[in-house]
């Protein structure tokens, strides 16, 4: 497993001390004014002199074998460079990788970027092109002859499973079973979290609820569709700019899939117009390489919204069922869930790394999860923020909301009665550090939301959250330039907007300089050793790890060349406050010497000065949140009208809190937008019938209100600055939130996914059917 | 595909252009123009990144054609801060945390500007109203509808 902490990994003590820069708001936040003026530079702003457009042509079909391909036509007409199949590209055996959160097998990295002997899915790439204008090139795509034999295809993860389903891969056997299956199935893996005896514990209940769910599956719904420019060089080497939120990890998988070595390689990330775990995967990068190397001119490519969302993402279609038992006392004995997952047409779901977010928030002695990762006729899922684990959370959140009523205990306080605290056991291995989810109960409970009056019609939910916060590969350099100011060059890409502010708050607060004298710089793949992608909540806690790391680093660099100026040693040298100074009056009585003073000198005393990081970091710490929502039940429409909103997270350290809570936001709109609206829609032809954001609705401004947050600090003792993880925990609550919302303003609870209007109705009048209209 | 030559004005200068008949006019500002602070995020109306104002009116330039530029007056964000004087509106924005990855802010700039020319005061309700075509997936919107109220206050001047 790619994402396994690493035994040799770094951690830096938590330090309580007082701060001057890291907890305030600056004021220049480093990418803004730029964004503003419409002059960042995203990955489809860039030209290059003589590039060439470059489309894909893709499978309109689910499932079908490729039985040939005919590019004559399409070479021949005149603007068009060059065209590529699968044949430009080398097969590749099985072999596995992370990619991201997601684990990765190359044999079908390479089938999922161009279709090999398979068609998999709508929107499955065929065949790409390189012509002089969009124009040509699109006309070159129709010409492309692709003789198909179609083949029956299966949509639903239910349907996949079953014995008689239309295979994917006539090779594949479910990993995971013993004995070991003797024949083929879509059921890739079957993966087992445990611990205790759940049969024992489901004994000791009193109350034992059991409940199925089924959700869509929803994408990231990213506002910049990917994009990605190549240039071949006649050297032999890449350079792509492309949009990405890891760009180290594109270089890493293009590099394989086209037989390149890494070193020829250069990759520099845009800015990114939005990835939420949907940018992790080569989908375009190779094809540009191959078509520019083909051409021997650099070669652009965007996808269209309509490619975006046939073709990449999304999260997957679930089913679920939760089973969760409690003494009349309201202390749960036992709880298990089974996770049927869709993976798309190659295996990978989210299910390693969201199993572990089941039940982790209550403090149990038994707990069986078993989940299944099953191909389908989709495109491949890809991460989306929190992967999996909001259709858990619905599940999870909802049964203990009934188990609360049914037991006549408050929710908040039947939460309370089971929580998580320092010293639980996990059931997916370790036990937990000191954490907050406590204390974000005890928030919401004295919180003046709860307080409130609701309206007829109207409803109060609350549900609960938790999520690790990765660590992995992190690199970093901190230049002291020559004038005192500090540069830094991260590779943990800023996917938010907000992680360079809060990179330079922290190397500004290490060297005690001000804000305005750090400015942090993305690195493209030459400048840094290897960066893990920006995934998993890592990038301030790990990448911001790294920054300290490097600004201790120069900070030794620079008390070495002030020992040399007083002809002193290192070690009589401190830091503090922005200065060296004599670390006591024993070594002599030296005026402290700035960063600039330094600096000045540091070239003739021992070269520049640089500091460094190369680390694994495996300190960073789970984040737990708690909101609560107050909705409307239109009973004439089934619509769901969410009124108020509150989210109390634990940030260990909000090191830029403006940006903490527009996270927090961010991914509670997400969230509402999923329980609402969002879902794939295929037609009988495993056809996506909503590939646009007319009719894949993704939350306006109008749908949503005020959200009011609150942060709770319980400082991550294994970061310097007590940070943990924030931008993903609070999508997972809003789909059980509102469940249980619209259960207390309607008395009906829903357990398909989205909670959309006609499901509403429906579920309404299942209950309760209205009088027939005369 | 034969070209046509068009004459516009664009943030207050006189511009030419060739463009396609297919071609929008996103795509010669972003393309022909290298404009590209006006952004492409659905090609088809839905989601306001590629917002400008066409004669007065707000409108998505991936559904207006490039030929239909002709002697109109086009005002894109990068006409929108006074030399390297921010418009009140960008810098409400920064200062609210209203942008995130930054691809829907020029065109929800573009959007709130029109609002506050018609409506100077408009209400919280009317802000969110107006601001419903232009999508945003990072800020769940809360902070750019306290920009925009915000900035509004600050140009009526209290």
């Amino acid at each position: 497993m790619g994402m396994m902490p690493s035994p040799f990994g770094t951690q830096l003590p938590y330090e309580e001390k007082e701060l001057k820069v890291v907890g305030t708001n600056p004021t220049e936040r480093p990418d803004a004014a730029d964004k503003v003026t419409g002059r960042a530079r995203y990955a489809a702003d860039i030209n290059l002199p003589g590039q060439l457009i470059g489309k894909v042509l893709r499978s309109p079909h689910a499932h079908a074998n490729i039985k040939s391909i005919d590019t004559s036509k399409a070479e021949k007409l005149e603007g068009v460079k060059a065209v590529v199949t699968c044949d430009d590209f080398p097969d590749m055996p099985v072999q596995h990788a992370s990619g991201g959160e997601i684990m990765i097998n190359f044999r079908d990295v390479t089938r999922n970027m161009m279709a090999r002997e398979k068609a998999l899915y709508d929107g499955h790439p065929v065949a790409a092109v390189a012509a002089v204008s969009e124009s040509v090139a699109k006309a070159a795509l129709k010409l492309i002859e692709v003789d198909y034999e179609i083949l029956p295809h299966v949509i639903e993860v239910v349907d996949a499973m079953a014995a008689e389903a239309p295979l994917l891969n006539e090779e594949q056997f479910t990993k995971g079973i013993e004995p070991a299956p003797d024949k083929p199935s879509n059921i890739a893996a079957r993966m087992t979290s445990k611990l205790g005896d759940v049969e024992a514990g489901f004994k000791q209940a009193d109350l034992i609820i059991e409940r199925e769910f089924n959700t869509k599956a929803a994408h990231q719904g990213y506002i910049e569709p990917h994009a990605s420019i190549a240039n071949y060089t006649e050297g032999g080497d890449a350079e792509v700019w492309t949009s990405t939120q890891g760009h180290f990890m594109i270089r890493a998988q293009a590099a394989k899939v086209l037989g390149m070595d890494i070193s020829r390689i250069k990759v520099t990330p845009a800015e990114i117009g939005g990835g939420f775990g949907g940018k992790n995967l080569i989908y375009l990068e190779p094809l540009a390489i191959q078509l520019s190397k083909k051409s021997q001119r650099p070669v652009k490519m965007a996808m269209t919204r309509d490619e975006v969302f046939r073709a990449s993402g999304p999260t997957s279609g679930t089913n679920i069922k939760i089973k969760i038992g409690v003494t009349k006392d309201g202390r749960m004995t036992a709880a298990e869930a089974e996770l049927n997952y869709q993976a798309g047409c190659f295996p990978g779901s989210s299910l390693p790394l969201c199993t572990p977010t089941a039940f982790t928030r209550y403090d149990l002695e038994n707990v069986l999860v078993i989940g299944h990762d099953v191909v389908c006729n989709r495109p491949r899922v890809a991460a989306y923020r929190a992967p999996g684990a909001p259709m858990i959370a619905f599940g999870v959140e909802t049964v203990i909301d009934e188990l609360a009523e049914e037991l006549n205990i408050d929710p908040i306080e039947l939460r309370l009665m089971n929580a998580a605290k320092e010293g639980t056991q996990t059931h997916f291995g370790p036990k937990l550090g000191p954490i907050g989810y406590i204390e974000t109960l005890e928030r919401a409970r004295q919180h003046p939301h709860m307080k409130e009056p609701l309206g007829p019609g109207q409803g109060r939910g609350i549900a609960t959250a938790f999520w690790n916060t990765l660590g992995m590969e992190t690199s970093a350099t901190l230049n002291i330039n020559q004038d005192g100011t500090a540069s830094l060059v991260f590779g943990t890409v800023d996917v938010t907007g907000g992680m360079r502010a809060a990179y330079s708050q922290m190397v500004a607060e290490e060297l005690g300089i001000p804000f305005e004298k750090v400015r942090a710089v993305q690195s493209d793949t030459a400048a840094l050793g290897f960066n893990f992608p920006t995934v998993g909540s890592r990038g301030t806690a790990a990448g911001g790890m790294a920054a300290v790391k490097a600004s201790r680093d120069a900070i030794a660099r620079m008390c070495e060349v002030a020992a040399r100026i007083w002809e002193v040693e290192a070690d009589q040298v401190l830091w503090e406050d922005g200065h060296a100074r004599p670390a006591s009056a024993n070594v002599g009585d030296f005026e402290p010497l700035s960063v600039a003073e330094i600096a000045a000198k540091a070239g003739f005393l021992g070269g520049t000065i640089a500091g460094h990081a190369e680390i694994n970091v495996t300190g960073g710490g789970p984040g737990f949140s708690t909101h609560i929502v107050d909705v409307e039940v239109d009973r004439e429409t089934g619509l769901v009208k969410v009124l108020r909103y509150t989210i109390i997270q634990d940030a260990g350290k909000a090191v830029f809190p403006d940006y903490v809570k527009a996270q927090f936001h961010g991914a509670a709109v997400q969230g509402i937008g999923m329980a609402l609206n969002e879902e794939y829609i295929y037609d009988e032809n495993g056809v996506m019938e909503n590939p646009g954001f007319l009719d894949y609705r993704v939350p306006v401004a109008s749908d949503v209100p005020h959200i009011e947050t609150e942060i709770v600090e319980v400082p991550n003792p294994n970061h310097p600055y007590g940070v943990r993880g924030v931008g993903e925990v609070s999508i997972i609550p809003p789909l059980a939130v509102i469940a249980n919302a619209i259960y207390d303003a309607v008395g009906v609870r829903l357990r398909d996914h989205p909670m959309s209007p006609p499901k509403v109705l429906k579920a309404l009048d299942d209950a309760a059917p209205r009088e027939a209209a005369e | 595909m034969k070209k046509t030559h068009v004459t516009t004005t664009i943030n207050g200068d006189h511009v030419d252009f060739l463009c396609e008949p297919t071609q929008t006019l996103l795509d010669v500002l972003r393309d022909e123009l290298q404009m590209t602070g006006t952004k492409e995020g659905c090609g088809t109306g839905d989601c306001g990144a590629c917002s400008v104002i066409l004669d007065g009116t707000l409108v998505c330039s991936c559904l207006v054609l490039g030929l239909e530029a002709e002697d109109k007056e086009i005002q894109t964000i990068e006409g929108m801060a006074a030399g390297d004087e921010l418009h009140p509106l960008q810098r409400k924005f920064i200062e609210h945390v209203a942008l995130q990855c930054g691809i829907c802010t020029p065109g929800l700039l573009i959007a709130a500007r029109s609002l506050l020319e018609i409506n100077p005061d408009p209400t919280e309700e009317e802000v969110r109203y107006w601001l419903a075509g232009n999508l945003c997936r990072c800020t769940g919107y809360h902070n750019v509808i306290e920009a925009v109220i915000d900035a509004a206050q600050e140009m009526r001047g209290n």
